[in-house]
This record gives structure tokens, sequence and C-alpha cells, in this order.
């Protein structure tokens, strides 16, 4: 252990510069995000991650976040394991039906100010599940959402444009 | 003499492939219960296909698969539950799906319609849904018992699912699962899908087993096509597979250790993980590999310079993770976690056909690699690794000990990889036929039944995961144990939730 410790001390970290804010998410969250929102959250935010009906890969990659190439929380961003703590719901997958309570219950118990960041091409609109008899929709067909991030599943480096424009915004 | 010889049947459906599908009456479903139940053979799926009920059956020895179809009479079957427990949660599934009942069965609790559906019996005949009585919980009795309910939102990133535990002061006295909140219709968007839709939906029913799923559906359609894939896509299949198991595995390990409070091997095993995923997209352009593997061969040949970027992995991962198996050995107050903390008897895994981690962990090898031979690994040498002590530390160690025969695997792959095409054509059939599909994900073997209906579109087709017999088994491996010891046992099985519900 100590071999392992010694060397990461010593060693040049694997950390990578973060990615320029992705434009599109700017764009988005310039209509959406009131300014008063803004100034209380400054430049630090909580993150709550919600599967409201992913096929899991979206949550591979949003835990990938975590990892030493992309260490989110030197951005100032970092998940919290409740609602109650959440500035950011980040809901995965296209919602189902059977979902959709637990999802609405979740956003009720995240205090304003808030926002909702859809991840992957399912939570836009239910992506190829569209459609069944089990899927209540998209995200925006729940909660109200204010950034989508799409890709299946957006890679990490995406994510994190993503969330670096909705830092930028809220600076 | 072949399992379906075993079993009196009426006839062989006409093109079912590779293995064969038999009609029985009364007599013979309920010989196929008999041989389950005194453990003569495994249960590999129970699934329906209204009218009719289907049950596949493996004889690991042999690596013969025999599936035995049963004409429910009045939307009724005779119960495999009542005699063979496995069956139970895919018995609640058929009556959920297609509204056909097991009589006899023990449990007649819904499992995935939590009645939250416009309708009900989405694959029969449907109805419109009725207010839904409550769910009542299996009771626990004695003296100062409380439960604690968990989810369906849990506090990680991790999928939804909800455990009713019933506990006394610290120790779990018992745990039941309910599942089915990631339930997304696969099956039934599957029905009347083309041939390619039908390929993404596969990939898409558990994320990180997606080159998995890909592969089992890929075989089973050009079983019931009569196609071949080319060589060198067997090679590359082989490959991508075996990058998702290392991937997996390397998460997996630093996940288990983390919820241990270890978070060093996380820190660790996530740059492994990070270094393997990357590796994988400059070989096929996608870091998971989704949607590489179709029916017929693979979309895209490995890029000019990946054998040499995955050789740089292997010699990179080669060189950092013995030192990883040393840290975890050597950490006594992580060993003091694992070791004896929630486990599956040898007795339990084997009746419950569990796979992957979890049946290895103890002592059932099965593996679909070796067990039915499929194309490549036919041609490659691999250990399966199994241990008998069947708790949290037997399955890091089994882990530990596939991560190493991957890295073999992917060598020998780079090493023989054929020259030649990628991908064969693959042309709908005039007529109908169907095609069964197991291949080895990284938690266990994932079955693909498909049937196609002559004009290239899917008429059923069923998918199911390894973690429906691994999911029961958590249930009994917390028993006794001590709550703060839940997410350990929990994170060491990894079952899928989506993969699950469906």
């Amino acid at each position: 252990m100590r071999r392992t410790l010694f060397e990461s001390l010593t060693q040049r970290a694997l950390t990578e510069a973060p990615p320029a804010p992705d434009k599109t998410a700017l764009a988005e969250l310039t209509k959406s995000v009131n300014r008063a929102a803004r100034a209380k959250l400054g430049r630090s935010l909580s993150i709550r991650q919600v599967d409201a009906g992913s096929c899991n890969g979206c949550e591979l990659e949003i835990h990938a976040l975590n990892n030493a190439f992309y260490d989110l929380e030197r951005l100032g961003l970092r998940f919290v394991a409740s609602p109650r703590h959440a500035d950011v719901l980040m809901v995965t997958g296209p919602v189902t039906k059977n979902m959709r309570e637990a999802l609405l219950r979740t956003y009720n118990a995240t205090p304003d100010p808030k926002w909702v960041v859809a991840v992957g091409g399912c939570a836009v609109d239910g992506g190829i599940f569209a459609g069944s008899y089990a899927v209540a929709g998209g995200v925006k067909d729940i909660i109200p959402a204010d950034l989508h991030i799409r890709g299946c599943p957006p890679s990490p480096t995406e994510l994190l444009k993503g969330l670096i424009a909705l830092l930028e915004h809220a600076r | 003499m072949a399992l379906i010889d075993s079993i009196k049947h009426r006839e062989h459906a006409k093109a079912h492939r590779p293995w064969p599908r038999a009609i029985v009456g009364d007599d013979g479903w309920k010989k196929a219960i008999d041989l389950l139940a005194r453990g003569r053979c495994t249960l590999l799926g129970l699934w329906g296909d209204a009218p009719d009920v289907h049950m596949a059956l493996l004889d690991e020895k042999a690596g013969d698969i025999a599936v035995v179809s049963y004409a429910c009479k009045n939307g009724k079957y005779p119960s495999v539950a009542e005699r063979h427990a496995p069956a139970l949660r895919l018995e609640r599934t058929i009556r959920d799906l297609f509204g056909m009942e097991a009589v006899g069965t023990p449990d007649t609790r819904p499992w995935l319609d939590l009645g939250f559906w416009d309708v009900r019996y989405p694959l029969g005949k449907r109805q419109r849904a009725q207010k839904p009585a409550p769910y009542v919980f299996l009771p626990a009795q004695g003296e100062g018992l409380h439960q604690i309910p968990v989810g369906p939102v849990h506090a990680g990133i991790i999928e939804p699912g909800h455990f009713r535990f019933t506990a006394n002061g610290e120790h779990v006295v018992r745990l039941e699962q309910r599942l089915g909140y990631v339930h997304k219709g696969i099956e039934s968007l599957m029905d009347g899908a083309a041939l390619d839709a039908a390929a993404k939906l596969a990939a898409r029913t558990s994320g990180d087993s997606t080159v998995a799923y890909s592969y089992a559906f890929a075989q089973a359609a050009e079983a019931a096509l009569q196609v071949k894939a080319p060589p060198r896509a067997n090679y590359l299949r082989a490959l991508m597979a075996e990058l998702e198991r290392l991937a997996n595995h390397f998460g997996d390990i630093g996940a288990i250790c983390n919820d241990a409070s270890f978070a060093l091997m996380h820190a660790q095993t996530s740059i492994l993980r990070e270094r393997t995923l990357r590796a994988a997209e400059a070989c096929f352009g996608h870091r998971l590999m989704m949607d590489v593997i179709v029916p017929g061969g693979v979309t895209r040949d490995i890029a000019p310079n990946g054998p040499a970027q995955l050789r740089a992995l292997l010699s990179e991962i080669r060189k950092a993770f013995p030192r990883l198996i040393e840290l975890y050995d050597n950490t006594a107050s992580l060993l003091d976690r694992t070791v004896t903390t929630g486990i599956v008897k040898p007795a339990l895994a084997r009746q419950f056909g569990a796979g992957g981690t979890v049946g290895r962990a103890s002592g059932r090898g099965f593996d679909a690699r070796r067990n039915l031979n499929y194309a490549p690994y036919d041609e490659i040498k691999f250990d399966v690794p199994v241990l008998e002590a069947g708790d949290v530390n037997a399955r890091v160690w089994i882990r530990i000990r596939e991560v190493e025969q991957s890295l073999s695997l992917i060598e020998q792959i780079l090493n023989r990889l054929p020259e030649g095409a990628t991908r064969t054509s693959v042309k709908a059939s005039a007529r109908i036929c169907e095609g069964l599909g197991v291949a080895e994900a990284f938690r266990g073997e994932v079955l693909v039944w498909l049937r196609l209906d002559g004009k290239g579109r899917v008429a059923r087709c069923h998918l199911r995961d390894a973690s429906w017999f691994q999911w029961p088994l958590l249930e009994a491996a917390i028993e006794g144990n001590i709550v703060a010891d839940f997410p350990l046992c929990n994170k060491s099985f990894n079952c899928s939730y989506s993969g699950h519900d469906l």
C-alpha cells in the first residue's frame, strides 16, 4: 500500500484539462435559468443522480466523471446522496411509468432553486423506448428540464462540457 | 442421449436452431419439472409466447440445451415453481405480461406490474388496468423486529429498485426485493421490429453488457436464419466481449472495496477501467462498443492501430494489476469486511443455476464460453476459475482471476486474428424460423430467444439476463449479516436492474 500511495504523490497527476463549455448547452441554459438562482448557487453545485429507467449505460459514464482523468470535484461539482442536499437533479433514461412517481417525489424533495439536467438520448424523448406501454416519455414530459446532454451514452467529456456550461452560467 | 429425448414430447418445432424445441403435453411438462426438481438439469429460462409457455433446460455436463413448449389450456399451465423455486419470479412475470396463470404457484403477487401501467397483460390479451391491490411484503415474526424500506431511488449513482429489510437491531432477518421500476417493455417493442432495430433494442437491455447482448442476439438471429459470421468477425466479437469483461471487473473490484470504505482501490481500478474504455473507443469507435456486433458479423473492423493500442493496454494492466491484487490481499481491515460476509451456499447456487461470478464463487463452474463452446472460444485456451467459499471475498477473487484470463484471451485473439471479411449478408428467410443464443456476459450468461416471421421481422424475442437467477440468492446471502454490509454484498453480486426489469 505504501508504494502505491508514495507513487501517487510523486507521479504526475492523470487529471486532464477540462474541456470548454458546450455552446448549445449554454444557449439552452440562457433560456431556462433565472438570474436569482444563479446568484444563490454561485460556483459550486451538488448533483443528485436519478435513474428513471435507463439501460445503465449512462450511469457507467456518469461514474467515470469521478475517476482520476476527469475528477469532477475539482470543478466544484459533486454527487450527493440525497435530493435534499442537491442543487441539480441529473436524470437518465426514458422515464418509465413505474419510475414516474419516484422521479416526481425526488424532484419535489429537492429544494429550490434547482436545475434538472437530462442525460442521454432516451432522456430527451424516450429514445428507442418511446411508444412503449411502460414508458411515460422523456424527462421534460414529467418535470421541467433545463439542460439536455445527448449521446448514447454521452462520453464523460460530453458530460463535462454540459456541466461546465452549467457552472459558467451559474457564475 | 440428447436432453430432449429424456422428455416425452409430441413433435419437434420445425425450424428451431441450434438446439431443439419440442411440443409437450402434461406428462412431458411434468417430466421436465421433475428433472429440474431432482437437480438433473438446470432451468435456463421460462417465458411466455401466448398461447404457449416455453421452458429452456440445460444439461451442464453435456453442454446440451432443450426447449419444451406447453400449450396453455384456458390460459393456464402447471406451475414449475411449485416444485422448483427458481421459476417463481418468471411465473409472476408471465402472468403480469401475458395473463397466463401457473396453476399451483406458491406466490400469486405481481412482479413487474407495479400498478402504474394503463394496460394489463401488455403482451397478451390487453385489458384496461384496474386499481392494483396493495402489495403485501412477506411477513417476519419475532420480538423487536423493525422494517427498513430502501429505494427505489438509492443514495449512489445506481439503478432503482426497492429493498425491504426486516432487522433485529443491526442483523438482517429477512430481505425482500421488489423490482420492475426500470421496466421499459423491451419485449413488446421487439414485436414486429425489423432485425436491425431489434438488435439495437437488445444492445440496450443492460448497458454494461451491451456487447454480450448483441453477441447473444446475433447468435440467435444467425441460428434462425442459418447464417454463419466470418471467422474474423467471431474473433473480433470475442475481443470486444473480453474488453467489456475487463472494464466491468475493474469497476466492480474497485466498487466493492469502496463500499468497505477502501477508496484507494477504487481510485486505482477506475484508472484501469478508463484506460480499457479508451482503448475500446480507439479500436471500435465507441467506449462501450455499442451496436458493433450485428447479425451476420460486425459493423466495423478493428482500427489499423488497434492491436498496438491493445498490446500497450495489456502491458500497462500487467504492470499495475498485480500490485492491486497484493494491496487487496494485504489489507487486513478490508479482508475483515469481505471474508465470510454474504455467503451463498453452493447447493443454492446449483439449484438456481446462478451463473457468472456469483455461481463460480459458490462452486458452480458453468461458463457459456466453456460449456457451450461457441466460436471462437472453441479455439482459444482459458481457465474458468471456481471457488467454494461463496462470500464477498470469493466473488472478488473470481473477478481477479477472470481479469487475468481475459488478458490472456485478448493476447491470444490478437495473435490469431484471422484475415478476411467481417460481415456476411443476412437475408430474410421466407419461412418462420426460431433461434436461441447464449453468450457469457461479465455477470453470467445472457439468453436470447428469437422467432422471425418470414418477412425479416421479429415475431417474438425473449431476453433473459443472468441476474434473474442471482437476485434471489442475494436475499439468501444477506440473512444474518448486518445492514451495513448490504451495500458490500449487493455490489459483490452487481446484478442488473435494467437487464432484469426489461
